[in-house]
């Protein structure tokens, strides 16, 4: 398996950065950029991780099995991800979750049926000075309002 | 060394000793479930949280090395209160259906629930589900019971250097996961359920089959390969129903391979035979002993020396000394012999006059370095595989492989080479420098090696100026007592391709072993007769089959491939069958014979003082030790001709005569499994 060119030198630079014999190392960072290349962690990829980086495709499992962010089925083009651990909860992240729950007609991991947006509750995502937080994919919106997050899924609809 | 209190009492560990381990030495027990010792450290379950003083905190004894002048409680208050607190976090998702789960009263964490009386819970939420699975014919998981201490993950990758398990997800929702997804690809050992502390890995073949209690438990050696494990069969009713090794006194410990575990079960195989057979207007009738018995004395009364004897390689030392004796003295023929699997002959007589250069099963974990030639250690020989490892990951041992093709030791060896079997003494000459500067070393070899190689092999190691010690790799239980009980070709008798090729044989007679399997005999008119467990190839040309017992019938010594001699002890019957010792008493009897009483301890003590190197301490022996012999006095008179020793080359999941009987090793996907594979 290869990657895109600009991809293929920020692995090799990775690698790179850790000590001879410690390629293991470099596990979860190319899982987490090569999942962005691929779209999610497909049996094909972890065999090749499992490859550069010296580990057994099992250990790969195990790791992709530990972080919710590596993810071993297809997502939305958008992973939309609310937040309803305590500060959020605390200023409505549980009404955001909610409403985007019935707005998109989908639950916790479930991708909407054109496979545009996909939703997530997440715990912290260190973002609780500006409660209540979401992300989309890697882009955070702040103070988020049930209006606001209208907006933003009509917005990543449009883009779409 | 470090000096402690631990529980009041005054103890003395030596520096980096594991407080847990110093207890132990102590007499005092911690609990630990993810502690075991000769694997990494987990520091998972929390079960050995123990004060001590001057620390703030709880300490896990299981990681905390010792330290002078430590003052350590094991039992007080707080601890007892921690360990509540974890069983009840451990039972939170546990099923509690003890009565019906399988290893109910072998249960670690019963244990402790009902050592600390741990017995209510603060949770009523609803226990999280998940499906019991099933991973091979040997191997279910059930991952509500799974207590994550990791012993068989570690069991798995460290022992057996398998790495078949691991885990996923987190939390309460990790469980234990298969190499394949939803299957094992693995050596199928079952070390991770005898590992397992709970009901979590639970064996195809035994779960549900009885209660522990309910089992007679016998510990005996496992009849299939050389290695001399100890393995400890449960039966009930006379039948095995579960072999183990919860007698871990053996030279393996704990360890068992497939075979150990779960492949007594051609014991119980249908096509056993239970009555005599004799072959009347061609076919092969059931008889009474009596009759089949003298029909066979009288034929070998009429043959006498013109007889060939083939002997066995699962037979017991005593079966085969009393053989010999009955073929050479009662029968008046030298032609005896049985199939070699590796040259023993010239390494003993390459080795005359040096000691200690014979290896033990336990010197494979001391040597400080480990020499394998032509053979694949992991799939012929687990057990020695298992003591090389071992001795990698505790001593840092160094390793060499000389081997036609990959293994898996070349993952933890300094150096791995690969040449044709043809030369693989050149592979070997070129790690010369390397070896010269190791303490001492420990070379094993498989059939590739023979006659001029071994003692070129010998002079090798001579030439290297450090303690050089050998083990011939030989194939089966008892390959080893058969060479050492003299079942070869005396002054001017037959081999057994010359037995076979004879055109003017008026008696072969057959003892577990099936050498027409390969081709036809040339004597047309040879009367032959064969004692055997099944109707082998060698059977169906019989004219008189007598149904003999297996080594899991009956008690006597064999003698493993480090030339180690064990106890066999009688943990199952089968209608019909006689041991062989009991059939040859009977022949000896009906010819009017005397060569001594056909009788264990009789033959023994003659072997002991007859037999070289066998003069072996009898109280080891009766305890169920393995008691080394010492065969190095002299040359040896004669040496067989070393071109007809050849290994089956069996795998794991293969047992020559006895694995085509194993269902359990031919239901396994690895199933049948190939040698130099990695």
């Amino acid at each position: 398996m290869t990657f895109s060119p600009r991809l293929e030198t920020k692995l090799a630079r990775l690698l790179e950065s850790y000590p001879k014999g410690r390629e293991r190392a470099a596990l979860i960072p190319m899982l987490m950029y090569t999942q962005d290349e691929v779209g999610y962690i497909t049996k094909e990829l972890a065999q090749e991780v499992a490859k550069r980086c010296g580990v057994t495709t099992l250990q790969v499992d195990e790791v992709v099995g530990y972080y919710t962010m590596l993810r071993d089925r297809k997502m939305g083009r958008t992973h939309l991800q609310i937040c309803t651990n305590i500060s959020c909860l605390l200023v409505g992240g549980e009404e955001l979750w909610k409403h985007a729950c019935s707005k998109l007609g989908i639950g916790h991991n479930q991708v909407t049926a054109d496979g545009s947006i996909s939703l997530e509750e997440v715990e912290c995502i260190g973002a609780c000075s500006w409660a209540p937080a979401i992300q989309t994919n890697y882009d955070f919106h702040h103070h988020v309002t049930v209006e606001r997050l209208d907006k933003i899924i009509a917005d990543l609809r449009k883009v779409q | 060394m470090v000096n402690l209190t631990i529980d009041g009492i005054a103890v003395q560990a030596a520096p980096g000793t594991l407080l847990i381990d110093a207890a132990k030495q102590a007499g005092i027990k911690i609990p630990a479930f993810c502690y075991y010792e000769g694997y990494s450290l987990q520091a998972a379950c929390r079960m050995c949280l123990v004060e001590v003083e001057k620390f703030p905190k709880l300490q896990a004894a299981c990681t905390l090395p010792v330290a002078e002048g430590m003052v350590v409680r094991t039992e007080g208050a707080p601890a007892v209160k921690a360990r509540k607190t974890t069983l009840e976090f451990l039972l939170t998702n546990h099923p509690l259906d003890c009565p019906v789960c399988d290893p109910g009263g072998e249960c670690e964490l019963q244990d402790m629930v009902f050592r600390y009386g741990a017995g209510e819970s603060r949770f009523t939420e609803v226990k999280h589900h998940v499906d019991e699975k099933q991973w091979s014919p040997v191997v279910y998981y059930d991952a509500p019971r799974c207590i994550l201490c990791y012993r068989c993950i570690r069991v798995c990758d460290e022992g057996m250097g398998v790495n078949a398990l691991g885990i996923t997800n987190r939390g309460a929702f990790s469980e234990i996961v298969p190499n394949m997804g939803d299957h094992l690809n693995c050596d199928e050992c079952g070390a991770c359920i005898d590992i397992c502390p709970v009901g979590a890995l639970t064996s195809g073949t035994y779960r549900y089959q009885t209660r522990p209690w309910e089992m007679e438990h016998t510990g005996t050696i496992c009849t299939h390969c050389s290695d001399g494990c100890k393995t400890t069969l449960g039966s009930r009713n006379g039948e095995i129903v579960r072999g183990n090794n919860r007698d871990s006194s053996g030279v393996n410990g704990e360890f068992l391979c497939i075979k150990g575990r779960y492949a007594f079960d051609f014991v119980q195989h249908e096509e056993r035979l239970q009555s005599p057979l004799i072959r009347r207007n061609g076919k092969l009738e059931e008889a009474s002993w009596a009759e089949a018995i003298n029909l066979v004395a009288a034929k070998f009364g009429e043959a006498k020396g013109n007889t060939g004897v083939v002997g066995s390689v699962h037979t017991t030392n005593e079966e085969n000394f009393y053989l010999r004796k009955l073929a050479m003295q009662g029968l008046g023929t030298p032609s005896v012999d049985h199939q070699r699997s590796g040259d023993v002959h010239t390494l003993l007589d390459a080795l005359a006059g040096k000691e200690n250069a014979l290896a033990a099963v336990d010197d494979l974990y001391r040597a400080k370095a480990v020499l394998i030639v032509g053979a694949d250690l992991s799939e012929q020989h687990p057990l020695l595989a298992f003591q090389v490892r071992a001795n990698v990951r505790h001593h840092q041992a160094a390793v060499y492989t000389v081997t036609p093709g990959p293994v898996r030791e070349d993952k933890t060896s300094a150096k791995a080479v690969r040449c044709a079997e043809a030369n693989l003494l050149d592979g070997v000459r070129g790690l010369a420098d390397e070896l010269k500067s190791k303490g001492d070393l420990t070379i094993l070899f498989g059939d590739a090696i023979k006659g001029q190689a071994v003692r070129d092999l010998v002079a090798f190691g001579d030439s290297l100026g450090i303690a050089v010690k050998y083990v011939c790799l030989v194939d089966y239980s008892n390959s080893r007592g058969a060479v050492d009980m003299g079942l070869v070709p005396g002054e001017g008798g037959l081999s057994i391709p010359q037995m076979l090729a004879a055109t003017d044989l008026a008696a072969l007679w057959v003892v577990g072993a099936d050498p027409l399997a390969g081709g036809g005999l040339a004597s047309k008119g040879a009367f032959v007769v064969v004692q055997d467990l099944f109707l082998t190839e060698t059977a169906k040309r019989a004219d008189v089959v007598l149904p003999s017992a297996s080594a899991y019938e009956k008690s006597g010594t064999v003698t493993n491939g480090a030339g180690e001699v064990q106890r066999l002890v009688k943990a199952a019957s089968v209608m019909g069958a006689k041991p062989d010792l009991e059939i040859f008493g009977l022949i000896a009897r009906a010819m009017r014979i005397d060569v001594g009483r056909a009788q264990n301890e009789a033959i023994f003590e003659e072997i002991r003082k007859t037999v070289r190197g066998y003069n072996v301490p009898l109280p080891v022996i009766a305890t169920g030790g393995a008691a080394r012999t010492q065969p190095l006095n002299g040359r040896l008179g004669s040496i067989p001709d070393p071109s007809q020793v050849r290994s089956a080359r069996d795998t794991l999941f293969t047992s020559g005569a006895l694995g085509r009987y194993s269902k359990i090793l031919k239901q396994v996907v690895e199933a049948p499994g190939a040698l130099y594979e990695g």
